[in-house]
């Protein structure tokens, strides 16, 4: 499975995880898992996900949540989970 | 599965630390290019070139947008020049007609530098060797984008002195060339003892004759990202600094192998090496020297400097080694001068010595890299100091180099600029006792003792 890792990170305020999922749902990537916290108004989001029936790249949907982000006044990246992976896992 | 401290980690590294892939390197073989008709082999190499590497610098973007970590450069490296011009080449002008076609393909496929512009001489000179050793000067100024590298000697062949001799010129001359640019062309010359064939970083990666057709190396590094991990250890003892090191460096070097495996997946060429370096930029907070003193010391160069050096190298390549499938290249810290804001802040303060670089070198993964000198030092000093670093290297069965930049018209305290990754230095003074009849004696230092493990 393509997993991806989204991570949101900024100012918190209204509609972000309605903006992100809906991007999401529009673009058939499946979200399996959430996690959100809110440290001192600074809001974190990690969600992961899956592309495997993603209509558009990972490169275009990457580039397409970071202008989104930018819309909402957060920092949206997307990577693929190995990176991750590779580095805390043995 | 992966949780949020963890991908808050990462990031963190990435985006504070400056964690990045330093370079993904492609190895092309030129073997098959070689041809005594000069246009026909110039014709041949450009062709190889830009056909082979047509997909890496698209490559290097696509991994870093997927995956979010900088690769900070695209290179290449191909087989030694004076092998592949030896047929073709009948004067200096023809060898430095090569470099300018390999100049042309480097910026055809959009790579900053390309390396492979060598000889390896560790035991004697061909006619081409010395042809392409001559041409240095003229091929340094007239690119942009090559790299040239001289093995000079080995563990297993001794060190061939009249190279040692004749470099000193070389350098001397191709500061002499590129005077206009603060000697810039010295900063793309290094001389090595024990040259690795599957080195990716720049100046010294070429692509040796052990290599198969193409393959990819690279290149990872992090100095920012230890020297935060060690802030959450000031004051404890030994055992605890070396494992943060090595724990450190585990993950530093995963990331360096995914790029790797990737890269090689996505071309369709086989991966080499991951090259587990500690490679400092001018960058603030991208400098090994700053470990060195988060470690405990005032500046680089304090008394102990040798010691930390040593601990750092050898705990960087214990965590990378369990990272990786294949390591090689230089694998270590480096302690280039100019490339680095903490040795620069050394030097400045009057806190460490070429004396001490060298004896730094020892434990360390390369050499004297990246040091200004007075552009008036004689070349037979030149000489004298690259036999030294050769010496240290043969002896102790370890990569020695040395990347000296005679900066023309200027003196001891001076400041050059060389600009980017190269960064800037102050003119550092050295040793005016002379060498000259050491160095005119010509010929070659024998192979030691413990070099016949036959």
């Amino acid at each position: 499975m393509k997993r991806t890792i989204i991570t949101v990170v900024g100012k918190d305020t209204v509609g972000i995880i309605a903006k992100v999922c809906t991007y999401l749902a529009n673009n058939r990537i499946n979200i399996l898992d959430i996690s959100q916290t809110i440290v001192q108004d600074y809001f974190n989001m990690m969600m992961i996900v899956d592309m495997n029936d993603s209509l558009k790249s990972s490169a275009e949907i990457s580039k397409e949540m970071a202008q989104i982000g930018e819309e909402i006044g957060v920092v949206i990246k997307c990577q693929r989970e190995d990176i991750f992976d590779k580095m805390h896992r043995i | 599965m992966i949780n949020m401290r963890e991908v808050v980690e990462t990031n963190k590294m990435i985006e504070e630390e400056n964690l990045d892939v330093r370079t993904i390197t492609l190895g092309i073989s030129l073997m098959d290019c070689i041809d005594s008709d000069l246009e026909k082999l110039k014709s041949n190499i450009y062709n190889k070139i830009t056909l082979t590497a047509k997909n890496l610098v698209s490559t290097g973007k696509e991994i870093e947008s997927e995956f979010g970590i900088p690769i900070v450069n695209k290179r290449i490296s191909i087989t030694p020049i004076a092998l592949i011009g030896g047929a073709a080449c009948k004067s200096s002008q023809d060898f430095a007609s090569i470099a300018k076609v390999l100049d042309d393909a480097a910026k055809e496929v959009g790579v900053n530098f390309i390396g492979g512009y060598s000889a390896l001489v560790s035991k004697g000179m061909t006619k081409a060797d010395e042809l392409l050793i001559r041409s240095i000067p003229l091929a340094l100024s007239t690119t942009d984008r090559v790299c040239s590298s001289i093995n000079l000697g080995s563990t297993k062949t001794g060190i061939n002195m009249d190279a040692v001799k004749l470099l000193g010129e070389i350098i001397l001359e191709t500061a002499e060339y590129t005077k206009e640019f603060d000697s810039l062309g010295c900063a793309k010359l290094v001389v090595f003892c024990n040259a690795p064939d599957d080195n990716p970083f720049m100046a010294g990666a070429f692509h040796g004759v052990t290599e198969a057709d193409a393959v990819i190396n690279v290149g990872v590094s992090g100095p920012g990202v230890v020297k935060t991990a060690l802030e959450k250890v000031r004051g404890e003892n030994f055992e605890i600094l070396c494992e943060t090191i090595k724990k450190t460096a585990f993950k530093v070097t995963r990331v360096g192998q995914l790029v790797a495996q990737e890269a090689s997946k996505r071309m369709g060429i086989p991966f080499g090496i991951v090259d587990l370096s500690l490679a400092p930029t001018p960058a603030i907070g991208d400098s090994v020297a700053d470990i060195l003193c988060e470690m405990g010391l005032e500046y680089a160069g304090a008394p102990g400097t040798t010691a930390a050096l040593a601990l750092l190298n050898d705990q960087v390549k214990k965590g990378g080694v369990m990272a990786s499938s294949y390591v090689g290249g230089l694998s270590g810290a480096f302690i280039p001068v100019s490339e680095d804001q903490g040795m620069i802040n050394a030097v400045t303060a009057g806190a460490i010595t070429i004396e001490k670089l060298e004896a730094m070198t020892c434990v360390c993964s390369v050499g004297l890299d990246m040091i200004a000198i007075p552009g008036n030092t004689k070349a037979t000093t030149i000489s004298g100091i690259i036999a030294d670093e050769m010496a240290i290297g043969m002896i102790n069965q370890k990569t020695t180099a040395v990347r000296l930049i005679p900066v023309i018209g200027k003196d001891v305290g001076e400041i050059v600029e060389f600009g980017g990754l190269l960064g800037y230095a102050p003119v550092m003074p050295v040793n005016q006792f002379s060498c000259d009849a050491f160095i005119q004696r010509g010929g070659r230092i024998p192979a030691p003792i413990h070099s016949f493990k036959n």
